[in-house]
């Protein structure tokens, strides 16, 4: 039957309704005169020019793009290890503590996992003097941490749904065990290495709960900044900030969309058109 | 089109036309089927065998045309108010229920049965398909020649006025499948309903139907008993679809009444057929011979339809031999022949690179026009 | 390189490398700083710097804090906010999101693509300025909240009528900032059980004479369980340990126990008793797990072909 599912489609409407009219509102009073950040007082740009103007949220933005790089880098790298570990090795001592450690920073409540963090670094410079302030070092390791278990999660779920024939076919022509892992298993498992890393950086840019605890002074990050910011009560310029945000969000899933979807309509035309030379 | 199952057709397809987009995936079909026929549909994939069926179950409407079912216009009735029920290719056995949920589901909706009533049914249909010690079991305990008798008996269980099966024995094994075409003829035989069966297996075709209908491209080339498709093709797209059959292009040379003589260069010679075709000196025509019509021998036979070659392939199948045999025009005839005696292999009829006569009968070669 | 590391590198080497380094960074950066925050639970709050210190005879340890757990009303209170909250989230995300995976399911592919994209685009924004545009909405001022008063007031005798409705630091607040939040989380898992069972399982309903609804109801419904649950804990058990949502919109007089445990570490600088608190919230989310990961583990034992 191929009737119209009305009543889901009217759900469909109203649900994307929620998701977007406090997002598509905040846009809108971005562009409003008035210092009250909720009543209209006419268009104007000006809380974008205060918001390039102001060097504490520029300084805030630079510093956390710099965290999530490196620790998104690092935490992939680790996930990654982790991950096959976790999908190549099925026996090795310790393993079921292992896979538990891998799941258990996904389920850690934030504040948890936030105060355990910053126990370590207080009992560490206690007693090693490292780290002798709280900051940048502290953050990216806390970040790298509970990331790394993100990445590990996806490239596991990849290489277990991955043909191994694959594998004993390399190593069947000679390669040795850690030269497919080079040459068969990382590329074929690239995308979804690929897709880890992205989500390590979006996690790291936007974590605020675990940063607020291992954080110190003179190390604030972007949403730190904003946290601070908004608990004091809505102001334009984060308004604004937030609409800078999203465009740039938007535009970047825009085309990594558009991107993806080219590389499938080709792989689908290739694919179409190797059956039709096959005939 | 052949003379149809009973008196007045209990299924009556009216110039049905199902287009998806521009694409016609049935063209302007009319059939009708009579009741108590278990009939087949056959054809390649993306013939319109499976649009077609699904139309009588009710789950796409036709784009233009009309179907009847016992007499009722089918248009706007939906798939669970339709006397039809369905067994699907893949089953689509409900995997959260009991075999005996599975086939008491229909009953749940038939208003004027008790529970009583109800249980008996399943009962009943369980040991139509001998499934009884197996009530309990969910379908991913079963074997998958279990489940397809479940899902015969689920579509059983509401006594369908037509049972539709969309490839019955598509997902079974060799053995299990020749077993299983003898058990639904044998239900059907006992139910009495009419049976639609849609298959891409012409023998399957074969063996189960009472008539077949050849579609090709959305729409029906032939309709028929196994018999006269197999025998009788009206096309050369029928003559090829089923079974295999040697092809050659002729010109009629002579034509009486019954008999129609034709000159075929690529056998080297002139080919007598008998055929009630009414063929004029000079036309063009296909001449068409099954392989295990054609005979074999080291010498020349007597009488006429004979022809020299060379075996270039051979095939020993235990209880036939296929020989390939390559004309002097450099055309090779598929040859079949029956093992009836024991022999060594250096007493065959013929091996490798031996020169060898082909002849038919004058009626087993086919005069097609199209 | 040495030879001797090239021989151990081809045998074992490589895979050993593998394995260790990720589980001694996963050991020191996460095992133990939460064995110290267990260890911790047991100590009690002394004036030295950092404020713990373990009883000075035998046993060392003290189960004050958990005393204080289970006999101050405060934490109790903040235990069953924190769980309600995240309950009602998780119903409401259910009753919200079921009807959208469901119609994702049934658009054709294209738009089934755009509108996955429309579900996951959210997530990628920030997390924080999303509960920033909700204070922004509730606030007494502001077009929606007026909006939502006249619609009130529209249905209510004049003399009742409200001037605004007050949205905001209210467990209201919380739990339609949570909905908000997590409905991600449950639609995802939803739309990926529910896309991949076979359609034709609806057909052979409606086959056999089952309307539209008892389609769902028969099928659609029971099959979908699996991610009923996954999306459910998904949205519960973040939600119950949510420090962000309660602090910029709940009221700050019935806390939700994220707050409590943020409070109790930062402000009133009481370590030990922060610790216990976290102690007993892992606890508490560790019995759904369990739960799920009894119910996954028969899902696979009596697996679907």
């Amino acid at each position: 039957m191929n009737r119209r599912p009305i009543f889901l489609i009217t759900c469909l409407c109203f649900g994307f309704a929620f998701f977007y009219i406090p997002i598509l509102s905040m846009i809108v009073f971005s562009f409003n005169r008035s210092r009250l950040a909720t009543v209209w007082g006419g268009f104007s740009t000006q809380w974008y020019g205060k918001l390039f103007e102001n060097d504490q949220i520029i300084n805030a933005a630079l510093l956390s793009l710099k965290i999530a790089l490196i620790s998104a880098t690092f935490a992939t790298i680790l996930g990654t290890l982790a991950g096959l570990a976790l999908a190549r090795f099925k026996k090795f001592r310790g393993r079921t503590l292992f896979s538990g450690l891998v799941t258990a920073p996904l389920i850690m409540p934030e504040v948890i996992t936030g105060i355990s963090m910053l126990l370590l670094f207080i009992m560490m410079a206690e007693w090693i003097g490292w780290p002798g302030s709280r900051g940048f070092t502290t953050i990216t390791i806390a970040h790298i941490t509970f990331s790394m278990t993100y990445v590990a999660t996806i490239v596991q779920a990849r290489l277990s749904s991955m043909d191994t024939s694959v594998e004993e076919a390399a190593m069947d022509l000679g390669s040795r065990p850690w030269q497919v892992l080079i040459d068969v298993t990382l590329p074929i498992i690239s995308p979804a290495i690929l897709s880890g890393w992205l989500l390590a950086f979006t996690i790291s840019l936007d974590d605020v709960v675990i940063t607020n605890f291992v954080t110190g002074p003179g190390s604030t990050t972007l949403p730190i900044l904003i946290w601070s910011k908004v608990r004091l009560g809505v102001t334009p310029d984060i308004n604004a900030l937030a609409t800078l945000m999203i465009v740039v969000v938007g535009v970047g899933v825009a085309i990594a969309g558009v991107v993806m979807h080219r590389a499938d309509a080709r792989r689908e035309r290739d694919i179409q058109m190797a059956i039709a030379a096959n005939k | 089109m052949a003379e149809s199952g009973g008196s007045a057709p209990f299924i009556r397809i009216e110039n049905v036309t199902k287009k998806f987009g521009t694409f016609a995936a049935v063209d302007n079909v009319s059939l009708d089927i009579g009741k108590g026929e278990l009939f087949a549909l056959l054809g390649g994939s993306g013939c319109g065998k499976t649009t077609l069926l699904r139309m009588l179950a009710g789950f796409e409407m036709p784009s233009a045309g009309r179907i009847f079912i016992d007499g009722q216009d089918m248009a706007g009735i939906a798939p669970y108010d339709r006397p039809v029920n369905m067994m699907f290719q893949s089953y689509a056995l409900f995997p959260h229920m009991s075999v005996e949920k599975n086939v008491g589901y229909g009953l749940k909706h038939e208003r004027n049965m008790t529970a009583g009533d109800r249980r008996d049914r399943v009962k009943q249909m369980l040991d139509l398909v001998k499934l009884t010690e197996l009530a309990g079991r969910k379908p991913h305990q079963l074997s998958g020649g279990q489940r397809q008798r479940v899902a015969l008996a689920r579509a059983l269980a509401r006594q369908p006025k037509l049972l539709l099966l969309d490839e019955p024995l598509g997902a079974l094994d060799k053995k299990l499948r020749e077993h299983t075409q003898f058990e639904i003829m044998n239900i059907q035989d006992r139910t009495g309903i009419t049976f639609v069966v849609v298959t891409h297996d012409q023998e399957e075709a074969m063996t189960l139907a009472s008539r077949i209908a050849v579609m090709d491209r959305g729409v029906i080339r032939q309709v028929g008993t196994p018999t006269s498709i197999y025998e009788y093709p009206a096309s050369k797209f029928v003559a090829g679809f089923i079974g295999s059959i040697n092809m050659f292009e002729g010109k009629v040379t002579a034509a009486t009444k019954g008999e129609v003589e034709a000159d075929v260069p690529e056998l080297g010679g002139k080919v007598l057929l008998a055929s009630d075709a009414v063929a004029e000196k000079g036309a063009a025509i296909t001449v068409a011979v099954r392989p295990e019509k054609i005979a074999i021998s080291r010498a020349r036979p007597k009488g006429g339809n004979a022809f020299p070659g060379t075996v270039k392939d051979l095939g020993y199948f235990g209880k036939d031999s296929l020989y390939r045999v390559k004309m002097a025009s450099g055309t090779v005839v598929s040859v079949n022949s029956v093992n009836a005696i024991r022999v060594r292999e250096d007493q065959r009829v013929a091996q490798w690179e031996d020169k060898v006569w082909l002849s038919f009968e004058p009626s087993s070669a086919l005069l097609l026009t199209q | 390189m040495p030879s001797w590391f090239n021989t151990w590198f081809n045998r074992d080497g490589w895979s050993k490398s593998i394995i260790a380094i990720p589980y001694f960074w996963l050991v020191f950066f996460f095992l133990i700083p939460f064995a110290i925050v267990v260890v911790m639970s047991f100590a009690e709050r002394t004036a030295t710097s950092p404020p713990v210190g373990f009883l000075p005879d035998f046993p060392y340890v003290t189960f004050e804090n958990y005393g204080r757990l289970v006999g101050d009303w405060v934490y109790i209170r903040a235990y069953s906010t924190s769980i309600i909250n995240a309950f009602m989230a998780t119903i409401l995300c259910l009753i919200v999101g079921y009807p959208m995976a469901l119609g994702i399911t049934r658009v054709n592919k294209s738009w089934r693509n755009i509108l996955l994209m429309l579900v996951i685009l959210p997530f990628w924004t920030s997390f924080l300025l999303r509960v920033y545009a909700w204070i922004g909405l509730m606030g007494s001022n502001s077009w929606f909240n007026k909006l939502l008063t006249a619609i009130v007031n529209s249905v209510l005798p004049a003399d009742m009528a409200f001037r605004n409705i007050p949205m905001m630091n209210s467990n209201f607040a919380v739990v339609l900032v949570l909905v908000y939040s997590y409905l991600p989380f449950m639609i995802l898992p939803l739309y990926a059980n529910l896309e991949k069972l076979d359609t034709t399982l609806n057909e052979a309903a409606m086959d056999l004479g089952s309307r539209p609804w008892q389609v769902f109801k028969d099928v659609t419904l029971p099959l979908s369980i699996p991610g009923i649950i996954a999306g459910g804990l998904l949205v519960f058990i973040p939600a119950s340990g949510e420090l962000v949502i309660p602090s910029l919109v709940g009221n700050a007089s019935d806390p939700m126990i994220g707050r409590v445990i943020n409070d109790e570490f930062l402000t009133a600088r009481h370590w030990p008793m922060a610790s216990a608190v976290a102690v007993a919230l892992l606890l508490l989310l560790v019995v759904p797990l369990m739960a799920y990961n009894h119910f996954e583990a028969k899902a696979q034992a009596g697996g679907k072909p």
